[in-house]
């Protein structure tokens, strides 16, 4: 018996074989070298493997965090840029890929196929395509600036408008003396409190716009599995739209909504593209992230090191918030 | 069992990393090819006429010469070489931005052959500093430009100024700022980086880094002066930044009227001439602090310390740097030659750039330190709200940074 079972286990093993080594060549393999990297002040010439490549520590990570200079400060403007963005992106695209879900689902809806088509056309776009068309749109002399001026509104310049939303609501230029002083890494209090950019949040009605297309399709399939005897049932107790729609359709959506929400949260804290093509961390650093921010220092600024260990922390905060999530998510469930 | 799956993983990727060391470097120099050479050519051309124009010059010496040349413009050439050099395999000769130049030498990725290039003493003297680090002159300039300061000769007459009003001096320029904001027209527009707004730093006789570029000189009473000179301009409205102008470069509102003086490099000759053709304008050396100054931007002919065929791309760089092949670049798409012995011919075929060759005796170049890319970013992400911050703490805080930077 036990030998038999072994010999199933070694069958087993030369199956799956071919594919653990392609994903230990291409997958493992990459990230340990890259770990290895974020060790080093490797300065991008010849191979980081051999014998005078600079050996580090943990001098790379460490220098994020508690060295007062400039590589903490741009990497914590990044983190704060990026967890705003996060933080509308993902809420609001949820939000509209269930709406747009929902319409389609709709057995009102004539001519089904043609909006999902149309709601899931800017997902399958090339993303730099659509941020040009953008960066038309919202230049100064753009479709949106015309359009609100139509209505005698002077909108702002949109990619050179570095001011924080939250500033901006608030109407203050300067802080008050509570928030000016020096607050967690760094930065003032003052600064982690800005708010997204009008810049960055060009750049968020885009990825919004984008995105929920993809997303939508994900609750759709969702919606078309829910037997519709339940639909049924629950109008017979008598329950009106809203209520089944609380009560019947959302709980069943809750593993889709953590799919969604898990994913929209990776995807966002990873916005590379958009970033490259349309601002590249301009006006004032307001659309930094440590994606981007990562790329550069690597490749503009030749430290290999520094800029993996980005990366690698930008890796454990997407992990971290995932379990964080997924905590969240069970507790309800109970 | 269970861990059967992760053991066997680390032991695949252990083999695989010491595999890595069949891509380790041999030791020392390239192995140097011999016979007819093959050179890659990276450039960021810009546009078609400069495209066009050094094809045609690499084919003609690749035939004079029995070698084979390969131009290629760069979508991005930043990113290119810095993943070219990471994977070891880099175009043989590509252009390289003086800003970036002292980048690319710390990490040892450039050949200096400056000095096997004949006549190196040719190149204007703040060019070859430009390109000279710890006391070796790296790579031959490719040509030049420099900021004047450009005068839109229509509203200079509507507000009732002479040619004799342009000013040469700081005072005079606020003057004729006021006089032209007095007939209701923006005096001047500058564009909010250090590329430009760096002019008045060096008038005053500052800079962000000692000559050597091993001092961080940031908060120099100089350099304050030049910032509280440009923060009094913008406070006063008698200089705009583009963006206040709904432009999106200094060229761009002057090309539209919206500003009667910018201070622009020599390219806003070719802008000018596609997209404002109607515009009369004239240039002049920018008006002088302390001392006469401005900023020059170059690029020099980069060799990779790897490339195979060193000899050939000495000696393609060679073809490319002289005199009459510069010249003829100037002419293709409006270029200034980096050789003096150029010079004269030049300016007799482009009487109006005198402004701009001139200024290549008192220019400053970029500056020339490794890692500074982000601490310069940093500045100007400061320069941009320069009306609303306190000169004195921003160069402070450019001085610390260039200090971590140049500490590395």
């Amino acid at each position: 018996m036990r030998r038999s079972r072994a010999r199933e286990d070694v069958t087993g093993w030369l199956f799956v074989a071919p594919v653990v080594a392609i994903l230990g060549v291409f997958l493992l393999l990459p990230i340990l070298m890259a770990m290895w990297v974020s060790l080093t002040s490797w300065n991008g010439q010849g191979s980081p493997f051999k014998s005078g490549v600079p050996f580090v520590g943990l001098e790379n990570y460490g220098r994020l965090f508690t060295r007062d200079d400039l590589a903490r400060e741009n990497f914590m403007i990044s983190v704060r840029n990026n967890a705003y963005y996060v933080a509308i992106v993902v809420p609001l695209q949820t939000v509209l890929a269930l709406g747009l879900a929902l319409i389609v689902n709709s057995r009102l809806l004539k001519g089904k196929s043609f909006f999902r088509s149309a709601f899931y056309f800017p997902s399958v776009t090339s993303s730099v395509a659509i941020s040009v068309v953008f960066l038309f749109i919202f230049s100064n002399s753009g479709a949106l600036t015309q359009l609100l001026g139509f209505f005698d509104i002077q909108g702002p310049q949109w990619f050179s408008d570095a001011r924080g939303v939250i500033h901006l609501l608030l109407g203050m230029d300067t802080p008050p003396a509570a928030l000016a002083g020096a607050g967690p890494f760094g930065l003032s209090w003052w600064e982690w409190l800005s708010g997204p950019s009008v810049a960055m949040c060009a750049i968020i009605a885009l990825v919004v716009w984008t995105t929920s297309g993809t997303f939508m399709l994900m609750f759709l399939a969702a919606l078309q599995d829910i037997p519709v005897t339940l639909e049924e049932a629950a109008v017979l107790d008598g329950a009106g739209r809203w209520q089944r729609f609380r009560y019947v359709t959302l709980p069943l959506l809750r593993p889709t909504m953590f799919l969604v929400l898990t994913l929209g949260m990776i995807g966002s804290w990873q916005v590379f593209d958009q970033i490259y093509v349309m601002s590249q961390g301009a006006p004032a650093k307001t659309t930094l992230t440590p994606a981007f921010l990562s790329y550069r220092t690597a490749f503009r600024d030749f430290d290999y090191g520094a800029g993996t260990a980005i990366s690698f922390v930008l890796f454990l905060i997407i992990v971290l918030l995932t379990l964080f999530q997924r905590r969240v998510m069970r507790e309800r469930r109970v | 069992m269970k861990h059967l799956p992760l053991a066997a993983l680390g032991v695949l990727a252990l083999a695989a990393t010491a595999c890595g060391s069949g891509f380790e470097d041999k030791p020392s120099a390239a192995p140097q090819s011999s016979g007819p050479a093959s050179l890659r050519i990276l450039i960021a051309s810009s546009g078609d006429p400069e495209t066009t124009a050094v094809k045609q010059a690499a084919d003609a010496w690749a035939k004079a010469s029995g070698n084979q040349a390969t131009v290629t413009p760069a979508q991005d050439i930043h990113q290119q070489l810095g993943q070219a050099f990471a994977g070891g395999n880099p175009p043989d000769v590509f252009y390289v931005d003086a800003s970036r130049f002292a980048d690319y030498a710390s990490v040892g990725a450039l050949e200096p052959y400056g000095d096997k290039i004949s006549n190196p003493d040719d190149f204007y003297p703040s060019l070859r500093t430009t390109f000279t680090r710890d006391g070796t002159f790296y790579c031959a300039p490719k040509d030049f430009s420099t900021l004047a300061l450009i005068v839109n000769d229509g509203l200079w007459k509507k507000a009732g100024l002479a040619a004799s009003d342009v000013p040469t001096t700081w005072e005079q320029l606020t003057e004729a700022a006021g006089k032209l904001k007095a007939k209701g027209i923006t005096p001047l527009a500058i564009s909010d980086t250090r590329d430009r707004i760096g002019a008045f730093m060096v008038q005053a006789g500052g800079w962000i880094t000692s000559a050597d570029g091993k001092q961080a000189t940031g908060d120099s009473p100089e350099n304050l002066k030049a910032l509280e000179y440009v923060k009094t301009l913008l406070k006063d409205k008698l200089a705009q930044y583009p963006k206040q102008l709904g432009a999106s470069w200094a060229g761009e509102a002057f090309g539209k009227g919206k500003a009667a003086m910018t201070i622009e490099g020599n390219w806003i000759k070719g802008a000018l001439k596609a997209d404002y053709p109607d515009i009369q304008y004239t240039a002049h050396p920018l008006p002088a602090g302390a001392k006469q100054g401005t900023l020059s931007f170059t690029n020099c002919w980069g060799i990779a310390a790897k490339s195979a065929s060193k000899t050939a791309a000495i000696a393609f760089v060679e073809a490319m740097t002289k005199a009459d092949q510069q010249l003829a670049f100037a002419k293709a798409f409006g270029v200034m030659p980096s050789r003096q012995s150029a010079k004269d011919a030049y300016v007799k075929e482009f009487p109006a750039d005198t402004a701009f060759v001139d200024g290549a005796a008192y220019a400053q170049g970029p500056v020339n330190a490794a890692k500074m890319d982000s601490v310069l970013a940093d500045f100007d992400a400061g320069l941009q709200q320069l009306t609303s911050q306190d000169p004195k703490a921003l160069l402070a805080r450019l001085r610390k940074n260039t200090q971590s930077a140049l500490g590395d």
